[in-house]
């Protein structure tokens, strides 16, 4: 009986243990050993060089300014998701009084919002870039027709062409596509919050913005602070990667103004034939998301609070 | 949510029914709850429509003519041009990218959750030598940047012969979906009764026939969870396959997207491109409203309460 569970255990875990040993461990621990070397990518041949591509990175000015980009991104992106989202699921979920005799409950129509709400989010990144992509086309997007058709034919930006607005446009790409999640997240969450926390403060008199701050907020924290670690590895990760290739024009924008760590990486490993280097700015890239985490866990972390 | 990022760890919670009881004495407290109505109503419209009308855009474009794409965007088309779809369809290759999207998606679907629930239950169910050490091995994979692991897995995949092929392809998805499957499967076997598989072991079942025909329409319910998550990832991924298949024959739907809309840039066919569009948008729209319920409860579930 042991050994033929034994021999089970090992055959049941060995193919998923390959598989993912193979593709992703191996790569992985792979990557930190060649960010030492100068390897091209397109040869065998390679040497140790040390420091040298970290020294090199840290002199490289478009690693320095990807680097601001994606921190702005990690700072900006949760911070308006999350808010917005809250808004949102405040109002959908207890923003509406005296409805059906109901102490708490949501506004009129908030099951047919959360619907729509969630969509963006099963739509692929790739298809909502385009898509935007489209709606930012300076000469027939639908951007711009819509200023000229109220008048404002003379403010025509050039959205992804402009470097001043380009990153800009992206992360409202972004935000767009994300918020429905967190606002059917957080509903979830509210839900399980007690009605008679809401029933006591109104007998109080709290206005709901009271309530919001003082009952929602704090309830919801842990939900709140893994929404933000979420947020962060999107904005630090694949989806900012491919809103930013595919969106922008060069791509990384004009003069590399929408350019973001991960983007770089690609395209220092794909393009500029030198996997070396790529894999030492992706440990910085690693570097970044690691503290990003361990900053947001360090002021997350309040009283848990019991209900 | 892609299936190989870290989703947001949570405990599923059924929402609470909304309370039924008379509300506590007290009036409406006059414009205040007015006001505040009326701004956040319009507030939640506004984003409602910001959220509709461009994908209702889309898919006006895609029956219009290029002329009026561009001179008019925001008319309606004067007829459907329904050649736009076809063409798209045929010559744009679509169909093929569609084929491409339904193979690897297939394969690695199957995979995922066939290997994803095998390393799970031996990991939830059984006691053994290093068993932490696995799944700590498993979930840790869910906080990595894929992209640090790229260069070296293109020559990983180049090294064994895979790149530019379904299959190689296949074992990717299901390797980099493994980590949430196998996070998300070990608690739900948890929570599965344990009498049921001892009783079938009593009667003489051997651990491999009481996993695939007691255990596993169990957990039914956890399997169409996680996937329809790893099913929505597979379908929209767009990195791996960029860089680890470029040969132009195996191109998956959103690679193919990405090639239509620059190629159709130097031509000029806005409206296949747009047609294009709503195609690949067309079946997770379908599958999203019919099975809205379980979609939302799949990508929800697990973050932390």
């Amino acid at each position: 009986m042991q050994h033929g569970r034994y021999r089970f255990i090992v055959g049941f875990l060995v193919a998923p243990l390959a598989l993912y040993a193979v593709f992703v461990i191996w790569p992985f621990i792979q990557a930190i050993y060649y960010s030492f070397t100068d390897w091209t990518g397109l040869s065998p041949d390679f040497k140790m060089v040390g420091f040298g591509n970290y020294t090199r990175m840290l002199k490289d000015d478009i690693f320095w300014k990807s680097l601001q980009h994606s921190v702005i991104l990690v700072l900006v992106l949760p911070l308006v998701t999350l808010s917005l989202a809250l808004f949102f699921a405040f109002m959908l979920n207890v923003g509406g009084r005296r409805r059906k005799n109901a102490a708490v409950s949501g506004v009129r129509g908030s099951g047919f919002y959360k619907i729509a709400y969630f969509f963006p989010q099963v739509l692929s990144i790739v298809i909502v870039a385009l898509l935007f992509q489209f709606a930012y086309n300076p000469r027939s997007g639908m951007l711009n027709s819509a200023l000229k058709g109220i008048g404002l034919g003379s403010v025509q930006p050039d959205w992804l062409g402009d470097p001043s607005l380009a990153l800009i446009c992206v992360m409202v790409v972004l935000v767009w596509s994300t918020v429905g999640f967190f606002v059917v997240l957080f509903s979830a969450g509210m839900a399980s919050i007690p009605k008679d926390f809401y029933e006591a403060a109104l007998l109080d008199g709290a206005s709901r913005v009271t309530t919001f701050f003082k009952i929602t907020v704090p309830l919801l924290w842990d939900t709140i602070q893994s929404g933000w670690v979420y947020m962060g590895i999107l904005a630090l990760g694949v989806e900012a990667f491919t809103a930013v290739q595919v969106m922008t024009v060069g791509p990384g924008g004009p003069d590399y103004s929408t350019s973001i760590l991960p983007l770089y990486v690609y395209q220092t490993a794909f393009r500029d034939g030198q996997a070396g280097y790529a894999t030492t700015i992706g440990v910085g890239l690693l570097i970044v998301t690691m503290a990003f985490a361990a900053v947001v866990m360090r002021l997350g972390r309040r009283e848990r609070l019991e209900f | 949510m892609k299936a190989t990022e870290t989703p947001p760890v949570v405990t599923v919670k059924e929402p609470a029914p909304v309370s039924e009881a008379p509300a506590p004495g007290g009036k409406e407290k006059g414009s205040e709850g007015k006001t505040l109505n009326v701004f956040s109503h319009g507030v939640l419209i506004i984003w409602a429509i910001l959220v509709v009308l461009p994908l209702l855009w889309a898919i006006m474009s895609s029956f219009k003519s290029d002329d009026s794409i561009l001179s008019t965007p925001w008319a309606l088309p004067d007829k459907l041009h329904f050649d736009n779809w076809s063409r798209a369809w045929s010559q744009a290759h679509m169909s093929d990218y569609f084929f491409n999207t339904i193979i690897v998606v297939g394969g690695s679907l199957i995979g995922t959750l066939l290997l994803g629930s095998m390393a799970a239950y031996v990991l939830a169910r059984f006691d053994f030598p290093g068993n932490r050490f696995i799944y700590y091995l498993f979930i840790g994979g869910m906080s990595f940047p894929i992209i640090l692991a790229l260069v070296p897995l293109f020559f990983v995949m180049n090294n064994m012969g895979l790149l530019n092929t379904r299959h190689g392809l296949i074992m990717v998805y299901i390797a980099y979906s493994l980590p949430f499957t196998v996070f998300f499967l070990t608690s739900f076997f948890r929570t599965l009764p344990g009498s049921v598989a001892e009783a079938a072991m009593i009667d003489g079942a051997s651990h491999t026939r009481t996993f695939f025909q007691v255990m596993l329409p169990m957990a039914k319910p956890g399997l169409i969870s996680v996937g329809i998550f790893n099913f929505l990832g597979q379908w929209n991924q767009y990195m791996l396959p960029t860089v680890l298949n470029t040969d132009p024959k195996y191109r998956v739907l959103s690679q193919g997207l990405v090639e239509l809309a620059n190629s159709q840039g130097y031509k000029g066919d806005w409206s296949g491109l747009f047609a294009g569009l709503v195609m690949a948008m067309l079946p997770v729209l379908a599958a999203y409203i019919i099975f809205q319920r379980q979609v939302v409860a799949g990508l929800t579930a697990g973050a932390v309460k």
